[in-house]
């Protein structure tokens, strides 16, 4: 029998694969000549400094956002809306990051914090009705994220700017910008965010695997009613979950506002690095070390898929198509763990 | 403006707009009665939208005036077949329904941007020449009062959502068909045990909520959007889903729930110029939706109790 271990090592690893095959056959099937195309794809992300400096930048939000659902995930809860929670993060970072001019050490951190507790007010609210009335947060958080878009939208025209269509600049006391990590990626937007977030990773593993809140959060995840019997209060965990969760991907919206973009255009869609979280979580194992490994993942892909119209002529549209499969193949693991374990007694 | 003046210019536009969202929401009410759990109502949009939009561009010449209910018919057709893939993940593979629902959506989008880039050359389709037209009624526009209201200025696939709607509840309710797969979504033992197969009734109610999400989506475009590109649909599909939610999982509640949205959004458009409501920030109307399923879901609204077994894959011989 193959281990535990070696199961969840193995179901990602099948997944990327396959979902690159099926990548390749698509490549060739339009016509295309997929080694041409991936290598277009890996020139695209570590090419050269910039494009390398270009993917870390994408990588930062999806460690956070990855966090995000992988810490709700835990606790046994699905929060889709981590795309709600990074675009009021993303205004809240903004927004004291403009508003006043200060000394960094108490800025920056302010502009964090203001950044998480958004997060983690979008995610309370679901939190609360699941463990109060039982509510499905699924159903919850969608609709969360578009009263977070369409509010957030709102408040940029009339409150952050003069009816304008982005937020003003925030001031450099607030700023991740980094002038020798730009210098060094020639020009690339990457930014001191990644640091945050590889803390952020750290922070998560020991929360979840050292402290008795972290094992609490685990028990409900995997036994509500066990977990209750053994005295722990199931509600208040719910809500502490979904309270973390969100101030991660809050955080995530912060990478954006403070570092990458320094103000907050508004959106006319989504700008699914919520979305693309569950898919990093998912992949990651919701395992820590996983999530930064498979944020590393997209992160390339999503860069790298931009190089991929102009050096080998495919539609950049090919990455997402992969990703799709990828997360088709995770979710259905069960039938990859029943190909193995056939494949495992018809080689004996 | 005089009040009657107002609900005339009120009724068409929330018609118009809450048709791609009841076809949707039926669709959505069919794939959560069966314990199907269907996030991915917003991809199958996106492909009826996307095979909507090409079907018309390619045939336009040939079909003429034809061409938009052919356009809706092939978008209805592949969006059922795109819809297996979620279910044979969800029902055969027993794979986390809302992770694949994402994965729905995500494909939906990808597929038909990746096929427009490919046939197209670029983001976004053309404009379509043979798009669905408003009309007035024959005889009944020229009632007085309800003519204006109902029968003036006024698309087909309104009325065709709305009729849909009530067939949907007699198959749901009245035949025994629609016991099945309701009772399929109740508990799937009982309905094992019965010799009603229970994989075969969720790989239909799911196939079904392809092809109404087709419609949907193809309706949304050829009366809305007019062409197919990365933005075409964006959110519909889950509103919809809010609507069968607020709908509490019935076919009528369902038309309700999404004629009130159609509501909502034709307030948001119109608002301008009628009295009271221009003093409202569009903002109010903008998430009136979304606000409206939490305060259903969180019991202010009477309760919404979704069916039993809603998300759980179902393992024969399991207790």
């Amino acid at each position: 029998m193959f281990s535990n271990r070696l199961f969840n090592i193995l179901i990602p690893v099948i997944s990327v694969v396959l979902g690159l095959l099926a990548g390749a056959v698509i490549m060739i099937s339009f016509g295309y000549n997929p080694v041409a195309g991936y290598q277009a794809l890996w020139n695209g992300s570590f090419g050269d400094t910039y494009f390398f400096g270009e993917t870390i930048r994408q990588v930062t939000p999806y460690i956070f956002t990855g966090l995000a659902v992988a810490f709700a995930f835990r606790s046994g809860l699905f929060n889709i809306g981590a795309e709600g929670q990074v675009i009021v993060g993303w205004l809240a970072s903004v927004w004291v990051g403009a508003s006043f001019d200060g000394p960094m050490i108490i800025h920056l951190p302010l502009a964090l914090i203001a950044a998480a507790l958004a997060g983690a007010l979008w995610g309370f609210l679901p939190g609360l009705l699941k463990a109060k009335l039982g509510v499905h947060e699924v159903i919850i958080t969608i609709m969360m994220n578009y009263i977070a878009l369409h509010v957030s939208n709102t408040l940029i025209r009339t409150v952050l700017s003069e009816n304008k269509d982005t937020s003003d600049k925030i001031t450099d006391s607030a700023s991740l910008a980094s002038s020798w990590l730009m210098e060094w990626t020639s020009y690339s937007r990457l930014h001191y965010g990644i640091l945050v977030a590889l803390f952020a990773a750290v922070v998560m593993w020991f929360l979840l695997e050292k402290t008795t809140a972290g094992f609490e959060l685990r028990s409900v995840g995997f036994n509500k009613h066990a977990s209750e019997y053994a005295g722990m209060n199931v509600g208040k965990n719910i809500i502490l979950a979904m309270v973390i969760s969100g101030a991660f991907a809050g955080l995530g919206g912060a990478m954006e506002g403070l570092g990458t973009f320094g103000y907050m255009p508004t959106h006319s869609a989504f700008t699914n690095l919520g979305f693309d979280g569950i898919a990093v979580a998912l992949l990651g194992g919701n395992h820590a070390l996983g999530v930064v490994l498979s944020a590393i993942l997209f992160g390339t892909l999503k860069i790298g898929a931009l190089n991929m119209p102009t050096e080998a002529d495919v539609p950049s549209e090919l990455v997402e198509i992969v990703i799709a499969l990828i997360i088709f193949f995770v979710a259905s693991s069960y039938i990859i763990r029943w190909a193995l374990l056939r494949l495992k007694k018809e080689g004996k | 403006m005089g009040i009657l003046d107002i609900i005339q210019s009120i009724i068409p536009t929330a018609l118009f707009f809450s048709a791609p969202l009841i076809f949707t929401a039926l669709g959505g009410v069919f794939s959560e009665r069966s314990g199907v759990v269907n996030i991915g109502l917003e991809g199958l949009m996106v492909m009826g939208a996307f095979v909507g939009i090409v079907f018309n561009l390619t045939f336009a010449d040939v079909f003429g005036a034809a061409t938009p209910w052919l356009s809706i018919l092939a978008a209805m057709v592949v969006s059922s077949i795109f819809s297996i893939i979620h279910a044979v993940a969800s029902v055969s593979f027993r794979a986390d329904q809302v992770v694949s629902g994402v994965a729905i959506n995500f494909l939906a989008l990808g597929l038909g941007v990746f096929l427009t880039k490919q046939w197209y050359g670029k983001g976004q389709t053309d404009m379509v020449s043979q798009p669905f037209y408003s009309l007035d009624i024959p005889f009944l526009s020229d009632v007085p009062i309800l003519g204006p209201l109902f029968f003036q200025d006024m698309y087909m696939t309104s009325y065709l959502a709305i009729f849909i709607a009530f067939i949907a509840w007699f198959i749901l309710y009245k035949t025994p068909f629609g016991l099945r797969l309701r009772s399929v979504g109740e508990h799937p033992m009982a309905a094992d045990t019965n010799g009603i197969n229970v994989y075969a009734m969720r790989y239909i109610a799911v196939m079904i909520s392809g092809a109404m999400g087709g419609i949907g989506g193809s309706v949304f475009a050829l009366t809305i959007a007019m062409n197919f590109s990365q933005s075409t649909i964006v959110g519909q599909g889950f509103m919809s889903l809010a609507a069968v939610i607020f709908g509490k999982w019935h076919p009528l509640g369902a038309m309700g729930a999404a004629l009130f949205f159609g509501f909502a959004q034709s307030l948001s458009v119109i608002s301008a110029g009628i009295p009271l409501l221009e003093d409202i920030p569009q903002i109010y109307l903008l998430i009136a939706p979304y606000v409206l399923t939490i305060l259903a879901l969180a019991g202010f609204i009477g309760r919404a109790e979704a069916p039993k077994a809603n998300g759980e894959p179902y393992i024969k011989g399991s207790r």
